[in-house]
Order: structure tokens, then C-alpha cells, then sequence
């Protein structure tokens, strides 16, 4: 097992970021990662995961989501079941524990990564009400009294998609990223990654045409990295020649999902 | 910035994150010390000025002995009082259990266990609150609120002064602004009944003699959402500051399901705008199609103008701009989108006789943007829900 972080053949990560994931496993903080949508948030946690060789265990949180469902859950439903029906010892409270994934980690024989995905997305509370688990790395099963500590301190990655702010008590415990978006040059690896047989020449007209499709300010839903190779994808398969695209934006749909902005860069005055 | 992050940051410095380059620290400070991305800019700029220029002598002094330079720079820190502004309540409280001494060598302790690589980050991690150093570096006598700290310097005595002034100030007030908006929170039980309710379980199994009888209900959702639009017209550049901080109050709460915010000049027409600056604009059809009557719809302006710039079709006094549909109309339609909608005016009651504030009163219900002003309206809203 490694014990610092580099890119993978699938992920191209910018050196800044190399830093900070490294700082952050070596500091045993949770990493924070923030972005626009599609610069590869969750792909940074799998690359981790590839990198160090751990296993990722994933949890996606959703509104509903609750800290406590990270830790262990208690299914009353199966023991009042059981009780009424006599399958299993219903007094071995144990068996109806059941690990949520920040319970797996911590059970786990060796360093595992958690990803804590798209936290902004729970109640406000959610974030606070993981500190004390995330600072100590410990947490006590109220029905049954035992505490669950971590042998190896997992790897936590979260990631926000900045719906709701977070409260600065857990901000402060946290290494903090935004992940920018791309530089052309970035962008040319992580599309060689992806098409590795492209031609530079319609590599370079692409990519002109999409850093200047999410200059446009009328563009409201900016086309990101994986359209821009589905975009790409789609040029290749219709043989789509590289003068053409000086032009015109064949498979346009591809780059842009609202309706609006197709219309609104069709006007003249938004043309090159 | 607290002292826990920046212990955090002496620590991976000390642990050689930086790796002897203006680069590296560059990515250790702005990691551990900044946690917004809005802050970055700020962060940026500091940087800069610390260093430009003196890039090679700061060089230098990292790979020489990183560590001595970055306990002077510590210490200096700790000593120039303009760096605390934002101390919470549980900092502050914390101040009076140390004394500068103890400080300083309990901190050149840590320094060298560190030195020697701890691994077992146990011991350094409470520093974001459990660890006694964490809160005690904070105490250099200069800042020490209340307690006789004896044979202080001027300049120390002055910076408890703005560390005050601060606090009474701004902080206060967001948070009086803060505890009025929670009070928007609404949480409903809605959805699929998939939530088993544990005491009416009881009940029910009970009540029919032990046959076990399984008893659901709906889990409670956060329903609140708020839509703030704000005037920054001319006429409202007096109250920019208390409107910022109701801004902030409202959007660093957090306890809603959605909070948006737009602002407008004067009076809302058919686009409002989401940044001051770049104004990028928001079609207001877009928002009427979004708002029912889940919205509290808030708006923020002295209401204050030519009556032609309600009534008038082209009546916006912006150059250039000629709005097909009058000012009053859209104000009506937005009105009519949602049930809870309230207006808050930064001017004072007693002056509101202007025939603009009286259409729009008619409207849209009134209050001052006061304290009192702000519960009486959110009272308002509740009622209207």
C-alpha cells in the first residue's frame, strides 16, 4: 500500500491538487472538494482509492440523509418481526446492527477512503453532527454500548457541490480544495485520456470552440469536461471535418442541454 | 481564520508540505487557512503582498530552518491584535486559562515533538478544539478581553478596543437577524409514508394484545424556501450595510431548503440580477415560474421613486433600458405567485408617505428593516402560510 497520492492513468489531477490530497492524508484531515459540476470530484476519490490501492466505500448522501445512517442503524422492523414470528435470538440486539458506510471504515482491518458524497445535499445540521465522529474517529452503538473505534483513521474525502453553505466549525477541521476548471493545456490530457487516437488538429479546433462556448455569457449552463468529450465522441463518429467546425457547431446538443442556450447563441450577434 | 487551522499549518509545515518552495506554501496556507472559495481572491492578494519580491530571501529562510522562521512569524502574528477580529464566544472564553509564557513553551514543546515527527496525530489534531494548546495560543496579554493583564502596551490596549467594536457592531446584529429568519423554518411531514413510527407502533400493538400492528407516517422534510430580491438602486446606497447584513444573515443561516437572492435597480421589471457586478441577468418570468406558494418571497428597498417608474410602460430610469411591461404589473404578478411575500423598508415608517410606497403597500405587506421590524414581518409570513 502507498502512502502518497499521484496521478492515475485514468485521472489526471494538477500538481496543486497532488499537494493537497497529500497534505491532507498526511494530516489525517478530511479533504474537502468544491468545483463546478463535471471537473471530476467524485473520479478524484476512485483515483485515490487506485493510486494508494485502499477500497473506497462510497456514501451518497441525499436530503434525507441523516449523520446517523453513516454510523450503524438499528433495524427494529426485523427484530419486532422476529419476536412476533420466533426466526433468530431476538435479546442478541447485535444482530440487528447493521455498519453504515463511516462504521464499515471504522471496523475495517486496514486504511480504507470513505467519499462523503455531495454533503451540501443533507439538512444543515448533517455536517456538524459528524465532528465529533470524524475528529475522535469513534462512536458508541447506544443499544448494545459498544464503541466502534477506528484501528486504521480512514481517508475521508467530501465533496460539495455548493448548495448550501457549510458551518464554518466544520469548515475549520477540513482541507479545502476548488478544483478549477481545467486549463486548455490540463484539458488536452484528460481528452487524450479518453481519445487517445485524436487527431491534434481537430483536438486544437475543439477545444478552441469550447473555451470560447463557455466564455458566452448568454451560455447559462456551461458545457463541462465530460460534454466536451461526448462532443468530441460524437464528431469523431459522425466524420465531422476540421474545417467544418471553423464555421459551425455540428451535434451542438451534445455541448449544450438547455433549449435557451441553443437558441440564445443562435441570434447573429452572439457569432464569432 | 481560527488558531486551530493555523496550528494545523505549522504542522504540515513542520511535517515539510511546503517542500522548501513559495509554491508549496502556497498550497499548504490556502488549503488548511482558507475555506471558502470566495476567500481565495483575498488570500491571494495577501499573499502577494507578503512576498513579492522578497521571494528568494523567503526561500532562503525555509530550507535554512523552516521551523524558526515560521515560530517568529507565529509569534508575530499572535502579537499584532488586527488578526482577531473573528474570535467566537468559545475562543474568547478560552483566552483566560493561558498566560504568554505558558504559551510559548508549551508551544516550543510541541514545535519539537513535532520536529521529531509524532505520527500518532492524536495528540496535535485536537487542535480545532480539545487540544488546551489550540485555544491558548490566543493569549498574548494584547488581546486579553476583561482580566487584569497588567503593564500592556498601547498598542495592545487599542486593538482590544477594535476587537470589540467589531463584535458590538456587526456580529450582533447578523445574529439577532439570523435568530428572526430561523424562525421561517418550516419542517412538514411529506412524502411516502416509509417512516416507522415507534411510540404509535407501541400503542397499536399494545392496544390489540401483542399482535404486532406496524404503525407509519411520513418523515419530516425542511420545506422552507426563500427568495430575497434586493433594491441597489441609487436612493438605497445608505442602507447597503445593514442590506448586506441581512444578506448574510439569510444566506449563511443555511436552514433553508433553498435560499436564492437577486438583486434590482429601483423597481423589478422583466429581468433582476444575480451579482451586483457582472450582472448577469435572471429573467423574472423565470422566477415567477419557479415560486408557489412553498416560496416566501422577500423584498428588500426603500420603495422610494417616481410614480412613472411603477406605472408607465418604458418608465425605467435606466439609460438605455425601455421595459415593455410596467413596473407596478410585474410587481403584481410576483405578488400573486406566492402566498407569503413581504417587503422590508430600510427607511423608517414615519416616512413612507412617498405615492410609490403607498402602491406598493398596497400590494405587498410592509415592514421596517428593523429587529422588530423583521419579526413582525416574519410573523406576517407565518400567518400567511
Amino acid at each position: 500500500m502507498k502512502n502518497s497520492f499521484q496521478s492515475t492513468p485514468r485521472y489526471v489531477a494538477s500538481p496543486e491538487l497532488v499537494a493537497t490530497v497529500n497534505l491532507a492524508i498526511d494530516l489525517e484531515k478530511p479533504l474537502l472538494l468544491k468545483g463546478e459540476p463535471g471537473t471530476g470530484k467524485t473520479c478524484l476519490a476512485e483515483a485515490i482509492s487506485e493510486s494508494l490501492g485502499c477500497q473506497l466505500i462510497h456514501w451518497p448522501v441525499k436530503s434525507t440523509t441523516k449523520a446517523a445512517d453513516g454510523l450503524y442503524s438499528y433495524d427494529t422492523l426485523s427484530r419486532l418481526n422476529d419476536a412476533r414470528f420466533g426466526d433468530g435470538d431476538v435479546n442478541d440486539i447485535r444482530q440487528y446492527i447493521k455498519m453504515g458506510p463511516l462504521g464499515e471504515a471504522f471496523r475495517s482491518s486496514e486504511r480504507v477512503i470513505v467519499l462523503i458524497d455531495e454533503i451540501d445535499k443533507a439538512d444543515i445540521e448533517f455536517p456538524n453532527d459528524l465532528l465529533h465522529e470524524l475528529d475522535r474517529m469513534t462512536f458508541t452503538v447506544n443499544e448494545t454500548g459498544d464503541t466502534i473505534s477506528a484501528e486504521h483513521r480512514p481517508i475521508i474525502i467530501l465533496t460539495s457541490n455548493n448548495e448550501k453553505e457549510l458551518p464554518d466549525a466544520f469548515l475549520r477541521r477540513c482541507i479545502f480544495h476548488w478544483i478549477a476548471f481545467p486549463e486548455e493545456e490540463l484539458m488536452r490530457s484528460i481528452v487524450a485520456i479518453h481519445e487517445p487516437q485524436l487527431e491534434s488538429k481537430l483536438l486544437d479546433a475543439c477545444l478552441k470552440k469550447f473555451y470560447w462556448l463557455r466564455e458566452q455569457p448568454m451560455v447559462r449552463k456551461r458545457p463541462s469536461t465530460s460534454e466536451l468529450v461526448d462532443w468530441i465522441r460524437a464528431l469523431k463518429i459522425g466524420g465531422v471535418r476540421v474545417e467544418t467546425l471553423h464555421d459551425e457547431l455540428p451535434f451542438i446538443g451534445t455541448l449544450l442541454k438547455r433549449e435557451q442556450d441553443i437558441d440564445a447563441l443562435k441570434k447573429p450577434r452572439w457569432r464569432t | 481564520m481560527c488558531l486551530g487551522s493555523w496550528v494545523t499549518f505549522l504542522r504540515a509545515l513542520a511535517r515539510g508540505h511546503h517542500r522548501n518552495s513559495l509554491m508549496g506554501l502556497y498550497v499548504c496556507a490556502r488549503s488548511i487557512l482558507i475555506h471558502k472559495e470566495q476567500d481565495f481572491d483575498t488570500f491571494d492578494l495577501a499573499f502577494a503582498a507578503v512576498f513579492k519580491g522578497n521571494e528568494h530571501e523567503f526561500a532562503s529562510r525555509f530550507s535554512a530552518d523552516a521551523l524558526d522562521a515560521f515560530e517568529n512569524s507565529l509569534f508575530e502574528w499572535l502579537q499584532d491584535p488586527k488578526a482577531f477580529p473573528a474570535l467566537s464566544d468559545e475562543d474568547r472564553a478560552k483566552l483566560d486559562e493561558w498566560d504568554w509564557d505558558k504559551l510559548h513553551d508549551e508551544f516550543k514543546t510541541r514545535l519539537n515533538e513535532q520536529d521529531e515527527r509524532h505520527d500518532g496525530g492524536s495528540h496535535w489534531i485536537g487542535t480545532g478544539g480539545t487540544s488546551p494548546f489550540g485555544h491558548g495560543g490566543v493569549n498574548p496579554a494584547g488581546i486579553r478581553v476583561g482580566g487584569a493583564g497588567g503593564g500592556r502596551s498601547a498598542v495592545q490596549v487599542a486593538g482590544q478596543r477594535r476587537f470589540k467594536n467589531l463584535r458590538d457592531d456587526r456580529v450582533l446584529d447578523t445574529r439577532q437577524m439570523g435568530a428572526a429568519l430561523r424562525k421561517l423554518r418550516h419542517l412538514v411531514r411529506e412524502g411516502a409514508e416509509d417512516e416507522l413510527d415507534l411510540p404509535e407502533t407501541i400503542r397499536a400493538t399494545g392496544s390489540s394484545g401483542g399482535e404486532i400492528d406496524l404503525v407509519f407516517r411520513k418523515p419530516r422534510l425542511n420545506k422552507t424556501k426563500v427568495m430575497l430580491l434586493m433594491d441597489v438602486g441609487g436612493s438605497m446606497d445608505p442602507h447597503s450595510q445593514l442590506c448586506e447584513r441581512l444578506f448574510s444573515a439569510a444566506s449563511q443561516l443555511g436552514r433553508f431548503q433553498k435560499f436564492e437572492s437577486y438583486y434590482f435597480h429601483n423597481c423589478v421589471y422583466e429581468e433582476v440580477f444575480t451579482n451586483i457586478y457582472d450582472r448577469r441577468p435572471v429573467f423574472t418570468r423565470d422566477l415567477l415560474e419557479k415560486l408557489n406558494d412553498e416560496w416566501s418571497l422577500i423584498f428588500v428597498g426603500d420603495a422610494w421613486m417616481s410614480p412613472y417608474e411603477l406605472t408607465h410602460i418604458g418608465g425605467a430610469i435606466e439609460m438605455g433600458h425601455h421595459n415593455p411591461v410596467s413596473g407596478l404589473e410585474i410587481l403584481g404578478r410576483l405578488r400573486k405567485a406566492t402566498r407569503k411575500a413581504l417587503w422590508l423598508n430600510p427607511e423608517p415608517k414615519r416616512i413612507w408617505g412617498a405615492e410609490s410606497i403607498r402602491m406598493i403597500r398596497e400590494l405587498f405587506p410592509m415592514s421596517e428593516l428593523t429587529l422588530a421590524g423583521l419579526e413582525e414581518g416574519i410573523e406576517t409570513l407565518r400567518r400567511s402560510a
